[in-house]
């Protein structure tokens, strides 16, 4: 178990190595930060002063070493916009896309898993081809669609829900939090489901695709033979089959719910780190999209290795070989 | 007289797919005593497997039991309600499957696929249900029996896995197994251990078998009684000596023929000619007339099951009565 | 049937592949129907410039009185307004059209282009294996690994807007899932004995690889490609609305959705609404389609 682990946080390292090399081409390499980074007033003298307190009169793989050595010590340059460490107004802005994905993960669990069992275990009943259907639509909504949908109808037409922003928020440990509130939670409520939409569906498309498949095979039909009751063997023989890849692959989403949390946020003005990138982005902000990069990846990363670990927890066989 | 262990009459098992109708087991009738071991030759498809299924009770959708009565100690259990063919299954009958490598569950322990089922049928404490699973597992002949149990079924060899699927079969002590070429996936030298003990056991605790084969020569050796079937049909069916010293069914006759053996050698091997036709249309009649040496006009009519001597019955028009008279 | 012969029982109907694989998929009536709105969308996309009540883009034909006029109402150019107008006093029917044109384009066009790229790479790794093949794979997993928006979005922002450029965007990041699957099944069907056997012949590589490999890898290339189109034209549909995607002079429905968005809030849904419903309507089609194929071209489903 030491060793896999080691190989695998080494991976992580060499992966999180690569993808700042990466950044740092897409960023500086690409135009010229210069432009960016002085005033236009600025004259050339005053220029190559700032050239050079910038490190950009350096040969390009010196000037990705100091980036690297400054990232490294968590400095990740200023934002041009708000004039604050980016890395900073990141991680101010993490709790809230954070509690999003987590309602969101959660939902799709919650919702997904019973559906698509049921699908799974009568695929020729009304009610799952209903849910299929209904998991169709919930891969083929562009989230951003829905989302306008839900805030035409329950807060435009119906005025339920409050459309945009985070409501009242407490803070614990340092951090903002709207879960803790009821005002909290109802300005949560449709874009946690507008996130979670197109996870529900792929739960239940796994689930079922894995009970259908559980079912035809051997040790389901050995399980009834020894005279199981079917609710022993949905429960432990087929589920316990169907969770390793369920939850390799929900585990493996939370990362990309919470790079689209980059749509929902935009549309309903939620104020986390996808809707700051997309403002980011739209002013060139540049110092604030690198310090975003690199903390998705290491959020990736450190996502890919927790799912690799539970995976060999649930699955014997992998557990096995990591030893080996 | 108490009935026998099993009692098949007329078994029909079809498909209804989207093709039409599949006949897999059409007309199966057969007996099988306490302590007696009935060997179920046939080849693929012949409908052998579907007809162990049909006695659990674990035919799926698209297929289900048409006809017949299948009676357990005189209990017919075809039309039990599921829960009362679920107490049975695992408890009184008994199944083995093929392929050792698929019966049992990759990501569940030994001992939690034996002690579930131990708890399935008696309430047990779980300690006493292990107990059981262990004693089950030395009866098996697997070594430190404790440490095996807290094992993964991919910590197994292949042999091992069947073994620990017959421990499973074995729980419960019942009365009838029915064992679905349980050799097939194994070493030959495995494969005799095992049918040595399956004899052991028959003869011991009254256990009756059905040992689902295509393979004649471990029915040889096994076996009480034998049944040929043939495209959902059983075509021949008596002692296993005569059947295999005397066979009536020129198909019989052909599957013998096609055994390499010792003593014939030098001789070319022979072989049934053609194959074995679609399910999904089977001609009228018998069903191997495409391929009989001995085939006429009249074998387009369905030949009846008949008793050509005593205990012996074949499915044909014209048997190979030159063997019976000698 | 009066033969009496011992010869084969009357032969079964022959049933080419192709034949059965058609009536496998017109098995589901929705499959079907998927198919026939897709191609009505599609005619009315590369016939939008002769049907389409007005050119949305000449604005010589817009009137700037007939602005978010709404759904019914008639213009001041004599144009009855199906689908009511924008800000700009233009047709949304006519817009729809137009943007079903961009998306589709763009849509098709990446999952092509991605599909091209990906597959040839895909391929190049299984069959060349080794160094070559853990190189690929290792970008393609990195690839797979990072969410499909969060490149684009990257990529976008470097390239800026454009037609082109979000092709570009979604090429990257589609490619990977061909390449993956292309791998996947040639590897499977690398071991089969038909290509030792091709092999043994002594035939050259390409025709290997051409006329034996590739054609075993289509089923799950046509089921992928199915499913990407629809991704791609969401894809670009959600570049378009976070302000990142196609320039306003060739809208797509992504960016007619965007330009909606402020009115909808004043109750004015039709801007937003309508071409949302044509977005909807095209890539649950395509999905449909592609879902049917699946279950059709899966043999581990079949019985």
């Amino acid at each position: 178990m030491t060793v896999f682990l080691l190989r695998r946080l080494l991976q992580a390292a060499g992966v999180v190595l690569a993808m700042s090399l990466l950044v740092f081409l897409g960023v500086y390499a690409i135009g010229d930060p210069v432009e960016i980074l002085i005033s236009p007033e600025a004259d050339q003298q005053e220029r190559e002063r700032a050239v050079r307190a910038l490190g950009l009169d350096l040969p390009i793989w010196r000037q990705y070493l100091v980036f690297l050595g400054n990232a490294l010590q968590g400095d990740l340059g200023r934002s041009f916009v708000f004039n604050e460490p980016a890395l900073r107004l990141i991680l101010d802005r993490m709790p809230a896309t954070l509690e999003l994905a987590i309602g969101a993960t959660v939902a799709a669990l919650v919702i997904g898993l019973p559906l698509g069992l049921y699908a799974g275990l009568r695929p020729n009943a009304p009610l799952a081809k209903g849910i299929m259907a209904g998991s169709i639509l919930g891969f083929s909504l562009p989230t951003f669609w829905v989302g306008l949908m839900l805030i035409m109808v329950f807060a435009v037409q119906l005025g339920w829900l409050p459309s945009t922003g985070r409501g009242e928020t407490v803070t614990v440990l340092g951090m903002r939090w709207s879960f803790l509130t009821g005002d909290g939670i109802a300005h949560m409520i449709m874009p946690a489901i507008n996130l979670s939409l197109f996870k529900i569906s792929l739960v239940i498309r796994l689930t079922r695709a894995g009970v259908r498949e559980a079912m035809l095979m051997d040790y389901v039909k050995f399980a009834r033979a020894k005279g199981l009751s079917p609710a022993r063997i949905t429960l432990v023989h087929v589920f316990k089959n169907i969770l390793i890849p369920v939850v390799t692959v929900v585990g493996l989403e939370f990362g990309g719910t919470i790079a689209f949390s980059v749509v929902t946020e935009s549309v309903f003005a939620w104020p986390g780190m996808g809707k700051l990138i997309i403002d980011s982005i739209n002013v060139l902000d540049r110092p604030v999209m690198v310090a975003y990069l690199m903390v998705i990846v290491l959020m990736f990363v450190t996502i890919n290795l927790v799912v690799d670990i539970t995976y060999s927890l649930l699955d014997p066989r992998v557990r096995l070989e990591g030893k080996a | 007289m108490s009935p026998p262990t099993l009692e098949v009459r007329n078994l029909r098992t079809h498909f209804f797919t989207r093709a039409g109708v599949v006949k897999a087991v059409d007309d199966v009738s057969f007996t099988v005593a306490r302590g007696k071991v009935l060997g179920l030759v046939g080849e693929s498809g012949s409908g052998k497997t579907v007809t162990g299924f049909s006695i659990l009770g674990l035919v799926d959708a698209p297929g289900r039991i048409a006809g017949g009565r299948i009676l357990f100690q005189g209990q017919d259990l075809v039309g039990l309600p599921d829960a009362a063919m679920r107490r049975l299954r695992g408890n009184r009958i008994a199944m083995i499957f093929q392929d050792p490598m698929m019966t049992l569950n990759p990501v569940l322990r030994i001992d939690t696929q034996m002690i579930e089922t131990v708890q399935a049928h008696q309430k047990v404490s779980r300690e006493e249900a292990r107990q059981r699973a262990r004693d089950a597992l030395g009866q098996v002949g697997i070594p430190s029996p404790d440490e095996r149990l807290r094992a993964y079924p991919h910590q197994f060899s292949g042999g091992m896995r069947q073994r620990v699927a017959i421990a499973i079969a074995l729980l419960h002590k019942p009365d009838l197994i029915v064992a679905d070429e349980p050799t097939t996936a194994l070493d030959v030298t495995i494969q005799g251990q095992i049918l040595a003990e399956a004899q052991k056991l028959c003869a011991q605790s009254g256990t009756a078998l059905i040992w689902i084969t295509h393979d004649l020569s471990v029915v040889a050796g096994l076996a009480d009684d034998i049944a040929v079937m043939y495209a959902g049909k059983v075509v021949e069916q008596g002692p296993v000596e005569q059947v295999l010293d005397a066979p009536l069914h020129p198909y019989t006759l052909g599957l013998i023929g096609s055994v390499p053996s010792r003593n014939r050698r030098g001789e070319p091997l022979r072989q049934i000619p053609g194959m074995t036709p679609s399910m999904l249309n089977l001609p009228a009649g018998c069903a191997f007339r495409a391929r009989c040496p001995r085939a006429e006009a009249r074998c387009a009519e369905p030949p009846p099951m008949a008793e050509h001597a005593p205990g012996r019955l074949a499915r044909c028009i014209h048997p190979h009565g030159e063997a019976l008279a000698a | 049937m009066s033969s009496t012969t011992a010869g084969p029982a009357a032969a079964p109907r022959v049933e080419t592949p192709f034949a059965r694989f058609v009536s496998e998929f017109a098995a589901s009536r929705l499959a079907l129907g998927g198919l026939l709105v897709f191609a009505v969308i599609a005619a009315v996309a590369v016939l939008a410039p002769w049907i389409a009540p007005q050119d949305p883009y000449d604005l010589a034909q817009l009137d700037i009185m007939d602005g978010r006029l709404e759904p019914g109402a008639v213009g001041a150019t004599g144009i009855l307004h199906w689908l009511g107008t924008d800000d700009q006093g233009r047709d949304m029917l006519a817009a729809i059209m137009y943007g079903l044109r961009t998306s589709l384009l763009v849509g098709a066009g990446s999952a092509i282009i991605a599909c091209a790229v990906g597959a040839s790479l895909g391929m190049l790794a299984a069959y060349a294996g080794g160094r070559t093949d853990s190189a690929i794979m290792r970008v393609v997993d990195l690839q797979l690994s990072f969410p499909a928006i969060l490149a684009a979005l990257m990529i976008l922002a470097f390239l800026g807007k454009g037609v082109l450029n979000v092709v570009i965007a979604i090429v990257v990041v589609e490619w990977a899932y061909y390449a993956r699957t292309v791998r996947g099944t040639a590897l499977v069907e690398r071991r089969r004995e038909y290509i030792e056997a091709a092999q043994c012949l002594a035939l050259p590589t390409h025709r290997i690889i051409f006329r034996h490999l590739l054609p075993n890898c289509l089923p799950p290339l046509i089921v992928v490609g199915t499913m990407q189109i629809a991704r791609a034209i969401a894809l670009e549909a959600t570049l378009s609305f976070l302000g990142l995607g196609v320039p306003i002079t060739e809208p797509s429905l992504g960016l007619l959705i965007s330009n909606g968005y402020e009115y909808m809030l004043s109750g004015k849904y039709w801007i937003s609404f309508y071409p949302g419903v044509a977005l909807l309507v095209t890539i649950v089609a395509i999905n449909l389609v592609g879902d049917q194929l699946r279950d059709v071209l899966n043999p581990r489903l079949k019985r």
